[in-house]
């Protein structure tokens, strides 16, 4: 076979194993020049270990890569862009305290001085509609425009195949939009692309041909555009997904939760300050807030948690009361739960046992310490209780929580909060990297506590989640709380146009 | 010579082993290695370039010893923290009481033993201009070496490409190496550069500073450099400055002491430390937002395989 008619790069039989976990058995990939190939599948389903293996970030334990025709070794990430593999982070590989030229010239040995490297960033923006300030400092941007850094900086390394892991994962709508038209021009110009996603309107909408993973193995090939989403979604999960179901018709009751201009500065130089926050919540109503990442989700939950202190006691109020000035422990005596974003070291302690785990949320209320002394019989009793209710899975009694999946580890906090049957619960992505099946049970928990009468907030990037769970949401912009609207009249341009930072009707 | 110009001279040979020091470590954190070794790396410097040059008759060789003494101290501590990635801490303070035992070691011999001081480099017609004439062009060549090394580390840091790797590093590696950056072989070579800095910076003490050796000679001044590095934000034009300002506080305790103004002389010689604590408390206080530590500092590298 001549070089030129071999597909750019095929992956035969990798397999890689991490301990008992076999994260990708037997996989074959093919990508051809110009195209964009959709890479699917859910959380651990085995795509991340995948690409890091055609970065050269991890080495297969068996099988072959063979890169136009000839086979090759990628002992490390300099050998894959040796020959002409460029990849855009889902976790985005920037450095903060650089400025993007930095940023740039960092991954481009002898290429001129800072001149030069500014130039050609401006030439490929203008070309790939990419426009970026290369004098800015990194952490002065938005998730957007540092994902545009990422794009620019695998351009100008001229690269044959192009892999973009979750890439759509932090913009708004309208950011997506033009992220794609730019992906369209690349294939255009014979640049292949590996496109990862578990979002299916897009791979129905960009993608030529797919490649479905699920449990380590790939389970089909086809092409998009001629499958339904829920079929796709069915092969990619391996059964059919179940729905939310909608709360049934419940009243909705007194204010339980309450920002009253809440101006908060920001916590550090990267953070955000929080500027005249209003908002109510009711019991019996789920009250989503909308936001892209690093426009203050992480400063609002604190202000709610009591992580931050408020300037002022009536700056949140939990069921009539002024509590702005008092701390977590406080605000969980009047009957409130929160649940941070990260899992591993916010919502848990990794090397915690479970039941240790139950104690650092429920020290305060769960009657669970006597004289100072722990009564850990009944720490170890709730464990099971939520381990039994929310059908956590897990190796050995009482394990440490870092041995447990992401969603059995996130069913088992979302679970511990929830069966105190808290008046408030706050959330912040409470599914983010969750398969499915966890994300479902955890969808509908939410939805339940609403339904029994609690106010809760759920923060999340997710706008489908939203949607599916939410009655009301706000969106959270460099630190602007919009007023909340209708989900069920909301639509997505709307909320999108908000997310940008642009005005609505009635936005704030 | 004025009295004036005489403390501001004492100033300066005070600051120079603390600015060499410091920008040596300097070099190491921002590669996003915190070595804390430094007091030892020193101590062994300046043993070794003592008994070197007092065995070979000659200062260079005397200075090349202890550059080499510092280097090969500090591929220790690069063996452990990156090979082995142990806890950089632990191996720090381990490397400190290490080098303070090997330099008692290596200097016993010598113990007693005087050098004459390295000269000054007098510039004809310069050196004697009225004021600026000795502050200027009246030192000895560490002073002027210090210098270089500051624009040179300045230079390197901020206008050069390797420069630009090194602080990728320090800042995240985990992207760096995704982005095909030698993570490891970067801070070996920072490490060693901050060895040899250590180890020149141990040779003005025991050559130059007090032409002669003693145990425990460096005195703290390796925990000193290290709160300088912090004190410059991890620049070093900054540390330039801060070198002066500790120097300074070693000289006012000498001349506090003699014209004995009353306070117990443990007190003043505690001055430097307390002028170290003094200004750490006052950088976090005015600029606890501040995020010029690099991201990475202290944290041991892994790859995945």
């Amino acid at each position: 076979m001549a070089a030129s008619d071999a597909p750019l790069v095929a992956m035969l039989g990798i397999v890689k194993r991490f301990g008992a976990l076999t994260a990708n058995d037997r996989v074959d990939l093919q990508i051809r020049r110009g195209e964009i190939h959709a890479l699917l599948g859910e959380n651990g389903a085995g795509k991340s270990t995948l690409v890091k293996i055609l970065d050269g970030l991890l080495q297969p334990d068996a099988g072959e890569i063979l890169w136009e025709g000839r086979p090759v070794v990628l002992p490390d990430p300099e050998a894959a862009a040796r020959l002409g593999i460029g990849m855009v982070f889902q976790h985005f590989s920037l450095f903060d305290n650089l400025t993007v030229a930095e940023n740039i010239a960092v991954a481009l040995p002898g290429e001129g001085g800072r001149s030069e490297v500014a130039r050609r960033i401006e030439e490929v923006g203008r070309s790939y509609g990419l426009t970026l300030d290369p004098s800015r400092p990194v952490w002065t941007l938005s998730a957007g425009e540092r994902q545009r850094i990422e794009i620019v900086r695998a351009l100008l390394r001229k690269p044959k195949l192009l892999i973009l892991d979750e890439p759509t994962s932090v913009l708004t709508p309208q950011e997506a939009d033009g992220l794609f038209t730019t992906l369209e021009r690349l294939a255009a110009d014979g640049c292949g692309l590996l496109y990862i996603t578990h979002r299916l309107e897009e791979v129905k909408r960009l993608c030529s041909r797919a490649t479905i993973m699920r449990g380590g193995k790939v389970v089909a090939a086809c092409d998009p555009r001629g499958e339904t989403v829920a079929g796709l979604a069915s092969l990619m999960v391996g059964a059919d997904v179940h729905e939310v179901r909608p709360a049934p018709a419940h009243a909705v009751g007194k204010i339980r939760l309450e920002l009253n201009n809440l101006h908060l500065p920001a916590p550090d130089l990267h953070g955000t300050p929080l500027t005249g926050a209003m908002l109510q919540v009711q019991g019996g109503e789920v009250l989503g807030i909308a936001g892209v990442a690093g426009n203050g989700q992480s400063e609002l939950f604190a202000a709610l948690s009591g992580e931050s202190l408020a300037p002022r006691p009536e700056d949140v109020s939990i069921d009539g009361a002024p509590v702005g000035r008092e701390g977590i422990d406080a605000r969980r005596l009047r009957n409130a739960a929160f649940l941070p974003e990260e899992r591993l070291g916010h919502a848990a302690a990794p090397r915690f046992t479970l039941s240790e785990n139950v104690v650092l949320s429920r020290h305060a209320t769960g009657g669970l310490v006597r004289r100072g002394v722990l009564k850990t019989g009944e720490a170890q009793r709730i464990a099971r209780e939520v381990i039994r209710v929310f059908d956590v899975r897990k190796g050995g009694e009482d394990p440490p929580a870092a041995t447990l999946s992401g969603g059995n580890l996130q069913k088992f906090v979302v679970g511990r909060e929830i069966l105190r049957e808290p008046g408030v619960l706050v959330v912040n992505q409470p599914t983010w990297g969750v398969d499915a099946g966890a994300a479902a049970t955890i969808r509908q928990a939410l939805v339940d506590l609403a339904a029994r009468g609690s106010a809760v907030v759920v923060i999340s990037q997710d706008l489908d989640e939203l949607f599916a769970i939410s009655d009301r949401i706000a969106v959270l912009h460099a630190g602007r709380l919009s007023a909340a609207r209708s989900a069920r009249t909301a639509t997505r341009e709307e909320i999108g146009i908000l997310m940008a930072g642009g005005h609505a009707t009635d936005a704030a | 010579m004025s009295l004036t110009e005489a403390i501001l001279l004492t100033v300066v040979a005070a600051a120079t082993p603390l600015l060499i020091a410091a920008l040596g470590e300097l070099v190491v954190e921002r590669a996003g290695v915190l070595n804390l070794g430094l007091e030892g790396m020193m101590a062994v410097g300046a043993s070794c370039g003592f008994a070197a040059a007092s065995l070979s008759g000659s200062t260079v060789v005397g200075v090349v010893a202890a550059i080499f003494a510092g280097m090969a101290l500090s591929a220790v501590f690069a063996f452990l923290t990156l090979g082995l990635a142990a806890n950089q801490v632990a191996s720090g303070l381990a490397l400190t009481i290490l080098g303070l035992g090997l330099s008692g070691l290596v200097g016993e011999a010598f113990v007693g033993t005087r050098l004459d001081p390295v000269g000054r480099i007098e510039v004809p017609g310069l050196t004697d201009l009225p004021v600026v004439g000795k502050l200027l062009f009246g030192h000895d060549p560490f002073v002027y070496i210090a210098l270089l090394l500051t624009i040179g580390t300045a230079w390197f840091l901020k206008r050069t490409h390797h420069g630009l790797v090194l602080r990728s590093i320090g800042e995240n590696h985990v992207s760096a190496h995704a982005l095909g950056l030698k993570v490891l072989r970067t801070r070996l070579l920072a490490v060693l550069f901050g060895g040899a800095c250590a180890g020149l910076a141990g040779a003005y003490l025991s050559l130059a500073y007090t032409p002669f050796w003693s145990p425990g000679m460096t005195a703290g001044r390796g925990w000193i450099a290290l709160a300088l590095v912090v004190f410059a934000s991890w620049m070093p034009w900054r540390a330039l400055g801060g070198a002066l300002v500790f120097g300074g506080a070693t000289v006012l305790q000498l001349h506090a002491q003699a014209a004995s103004i009353g306070l117990p002389s443990q007190a003043l010689s505690a001055l430097p430390y307390i002028a170290t604590i003094v200004a750490l408390v006052l950088m976090s206080l005015g600029r606890g937002r501040s995020s010029a530590v690099p991201g990475s500092l202290g944290m041991p590298f892994v790859p995945d395989r």
